[in-house]
């Protein structure tokens, strides 16, 4: 896996650009003069410390929360006034931070909502594709538990299988790896891996480093709600500016 | 996967119990009029449109998140749509109940645009007050009666049937009918692709924008459904009553509180739930309705032990200790047999 990136063997087509997002509420900035973009097919990795605004960012692009500034573009259209469940079926899919399951609705349930609503998919394909992709995450066990009786763990898995149910061409992950075991994590890895390599874009917050160094092609560093760094990890990571906010290691020391 | 040892099913046994013994009593009941007296007859019509009522708040406040208190004002204006339809327009009292609930889901339709831009708390208070308004210009009509109501006349009473008996079996199977409709529909409604995206939006709206559930068309279709039915029921219900005001008729204790009691205690957003709360407000109401005001007590007592005790009402309570479910609605996914390691 350690060729050139993904992005460069590709053409170079964007499949998500922001420009210039800004939000604030009230007297606190939490999205900053934001751009970038994200090649066809490519990996990318954000960092930065609690508080930066990584999930307000992904609130933003997905459209939870609407930006005061700026323009968000989808597969080149322009989707800033476009509905979460519009931009949904339009091929994003994200997991939340903070677990939002159905909680009286089964695992496999959950799946079918995402399978049903934003693929479109009905009947035998939809169940089909769920009991792989719960295959996949490791939940087909308690595909009949309710959503609500989940153990934390369990429940970001079952975010990240309604994220997959949805079949996404964009998958956004927030901080999914935390908590893991190493053979766990390995495993979600792998299967990050394994997605990325079907040609799905990803965008992935988080704070377990090594997960994300294995799976991104590039990585962009928020403090403040603005972009402070952006390019290949290993030099990322190894900038004056993230060896700050990771290890408390002044700039200019 | 090719050899995937896993199947999905949709039921259960106690759901295929639960639908034979369902169609026994169904049977049964349409026999009444050759079993049951006039006044039994006549109290199991009113338990049957206060069934489909509750069933009809239940999918809008349970499911859709929609708590309305103002279903009041399509009862109302189905009641005065039957009236005016058979008076002034001439039809037959039972095309006049459908076509007051095409009437009916017809003005849901300004009504729902308006309301839907209120939230929460404010939601509530804004239906209600849309079913004052519709009140208050029922009250201006003096062609039917203005402020003090109007009867239905004998003819189109007559028009039904031309016996008293023939009359009173009619509107009992009307009433049957109606409740055998609403819960058919809700249960349709919850099982098809539409009702996994109502029951996501009742567990979690923000995960289920973000999946991509247009939320405001999903709760528009149930508000307008919903209200369409209410009206064709608010027909029926003054169809029995031979006489309709714009208090009766608008009356939020009868058409609203007394629903909300039926689907809270019975269990808000299962279906379950209504039948059984129907069943036990029917069974309070006539064993405490004589003692007046110390039967509202004794109602406000119930609902305030079931809310603290049992919050997810009786049918709730019963769900959390056995896992049954009668209709199935559930997937439930199950090794093959012959997989089985």
């Amino acid at each position: 896996m350690c060729a050139a990136p993904f992005y460069l063997k590709v053409q170079m087509s964007p499949i998500l650009q922001i420009n210039g997002l800004n939000k604030a509420f009230g007297a606190v900035t939490v999205a900053d003069d934001l751009s970038f973009a994200l090649q066809q097919g490519e990996a990318l990795g954000v960092i930065g410390p609690n508080g930066a605004g990584k999930t307000t960012m992904f609130n933003l692009i997905t459209g939870t929360l609407a930006p005061d500034k700026g323009a968000i573009l989808f597969k080149g259209e322009n989707v800033t006034k476009h509905s979460a469940a519009r931009r949904c079926r339009a091929g994003m899919a994200r997991s939340f931070q903070v677990p939002q399951p159905f909680s009286g609705m089964s695992v496999f349930e959950n799946a079918m909502v995402a399978a049903t609503q934003s693929s479109g998919l009905s009947g035998q394909v939809a169940e089909q594709l769920c009991l792989d992709v719960l295959d996949q995450t490791a939940l087909l066990n308690k595909a009949n538990t309710l959503a609500g009786s989940l153990t934390l763990l369990d429940r970001k898995r079952l975010e990240l299988t309604r994220a997959l149910c949805a079949k996404p061409k964009l998958l956004m992950l927030d901080e999914i790896a935390g908590g893991l075991t190493e053979s766990e994590c390995t495993s979600l890895i792998q299967t990050i891996k394994d997605i990325h390599a079907s040609g799905v874009s990803i965008i992935w917050i988080e704070h377990v480093v090594h997960a994300l160094l294995a799976v991104v092609d590039r990585l962009i560093v928020i403090d403040f709600g603005s972009k402070i760094a952006e390019g290949a990890p290993k030099e990322i990571m190894a900038s004056p500016e993230v060896q700050e906010i990771y290890l408390g290691i002044e700039v200019d020391a | 996967m090719s050899d995937q040892p896993h199947e999905i099913s949709r039921s259960s046994q106690a759901a295929r119990v639960a639908a034979v013994l369902g169609a026994l009593i169904i049977i049964i009941l349409v026999a009444a009029p050759w079993w049951a007296g006039r006044a039994d007859m006549r109290l199991m019509g009113e338990l049957f449109l206060y069934l489909a009522l509750a069933s009809l708040w239940n999918l809008m406040a349970g499911y859709a998140g929609l708590v309305s208190v103002g279903q009041q004002a399509y009862v109302g204006f189905g009641g005065y749509m039957l009236f005016a339809l058979t008076i002034f327009g001439g039809l037959h009292p039972v095309f006049a109940i459908a076509g007051a609930g095409v009437l009916g889901a017809l003005i849901a339709i300004p009504v729902a645009t308006l309301i839907f831009r209120l939230r929460g708390a404010y939601f509530a208070i804004g239906t209600w007050v849309i079913a004052e308004v519709f009140r208050l210009s029922f009250a201006q009509l003096s062609a039917l009666g203005g402020g003090s109501g109007s009867s239905l006349p004998v003819g189109i009473v007559r028009s039904l049937a031309s016996s008293r008996s023939g009359r009173e079996s009619l509107s009992y199977w009307m009433a049957l009918g109606a409740a055998v409709t609403a819960i058919t529909v809700v249960y349709l409604m919850l099982r098809s692709r539409r009702g996994l995206a109502l029951t996501a939006i009742r567990d979690n709206e923000l995960a289920a924008g973000s999946l991509g559930i247009d939320i405001w068309r999903t709760k528009f279709v149930v508000y307008v459904v919903a209200s369409g039915l209410t009206a064709m029921l608010g027909a029926l219900i003054f169809l029995q009553k031979l006489r309709i005001s714009p208090d009766a008729a608008f009356s939020v204790n009868d058409w609203t509180a007394f629903v909300i009691f039926i689907v809270v205690i019975g269990g808000i957003g299962t279906i379950e739930g209504p039948i059984i709360g129907t069943l036990i407000f029917f069974a309070l109401r006539e064993t405490l309705a004589d003692l007046g005001t110390t039967y509202l007590i004794v109602l406000g007592v119930v609902a305030i032990v079931v809310m603290l005790k049992a919050p997810k009402g009786v049918w709730g309570f019963i769900v959390e200790r056995y896992d049954i479910q009668l209709l199935p609605l559930r997937y439930r996914v199950n090794v093959k047999e012959h997989a089985k390691r």
